[in-house]
């Protein structure tokens, strides 16, 4: 699979899915306390 | 006066955000892209002597002073930020975000920027390590900064939309 980080597309693709990620994690792991 | 200072702190951190940001973008954006054409009709070295030299001294040292007025701002919830508690988890991710950026920055780009610049001597097979090992940095920072800028937004002065 390519990297990626090799194109600006791929870069802010992967940007906007950590984006979801992270409030997924953050919602879920740290505001619940678990 | 000391009622202003979290204002000053905040002004400052957007100041030198965007300007280290805004750097970044451009990079990632027009240079890197600029830099292949150049190549291709030999007028490189006018990007690689007369700009990428000056748009890398405000982009390193905005990164610290980004990091540095962030602290400030932060003030006594500094630690919570970055142990993630208290309310400031979500700032607290956009800190740690950023903080990451900071070392990419000093540590990955700019001194493979120096080798590939001609500002320290390098041989050319150690140039192309360089180059890519700064690119994929440079990417890497311009993928964080879509989430780092989501959580400085809504991080702390927005926190309800996050439930905090």
């Amino acid at each position: 699979m390519k990297n990626p980080l090799e194109s600006v597309a791929g870069t802010i693709i992967s940007g906007l899915i950590l984006t979801v990620v992270l409030v997924f994690f953050l919602k879920n792991f740290l505001v619940a306390g678990v | 006066m000391e009622a202003l200072m979290p204002g000053i702190a905040r002004w400052l951190h957007v100041i030198f955000g965007i300007t280290w940001i805004g750097l970044l973008y451009y990079f990632n954006l027009v240079q890197m892209a600029a830099l292949k054409d150049a190549g291709a009709d030999g007028t490189a070295a006018g990007i690689t002597k007369h700009v990428a030299p000056r748009a890398l001294f405000y982009f390193r040292w905005a990164a610290v002073g980004t990091w540095l007025a962030g602290a400030w701002l932060l003030g006594p919830g500094f630690m919570d930020a970055f142990m993630l508690r208290n309310g400031y988890e979500g700032i607290g991710i956009g800190a740690w975000l950023g903080t990451i950026m900071l070392f990419n920055v000093w540590v990955l780009i700019w001194p493979n920027q120096q080798k590939i610049l001609g500002m320290v001597p390098a041989a050319d097979d150690v140039k192309a390590k360089a180059r890519r090992v700064a690119m994929l940095a440079s990417r890497t920072n311009m993928m964080l900064s879509i989430p780092m800028l989501f959580f400085m937004a809504n991080g702390l002065s927005h926190r309800a939309a996050l439930g905090l």
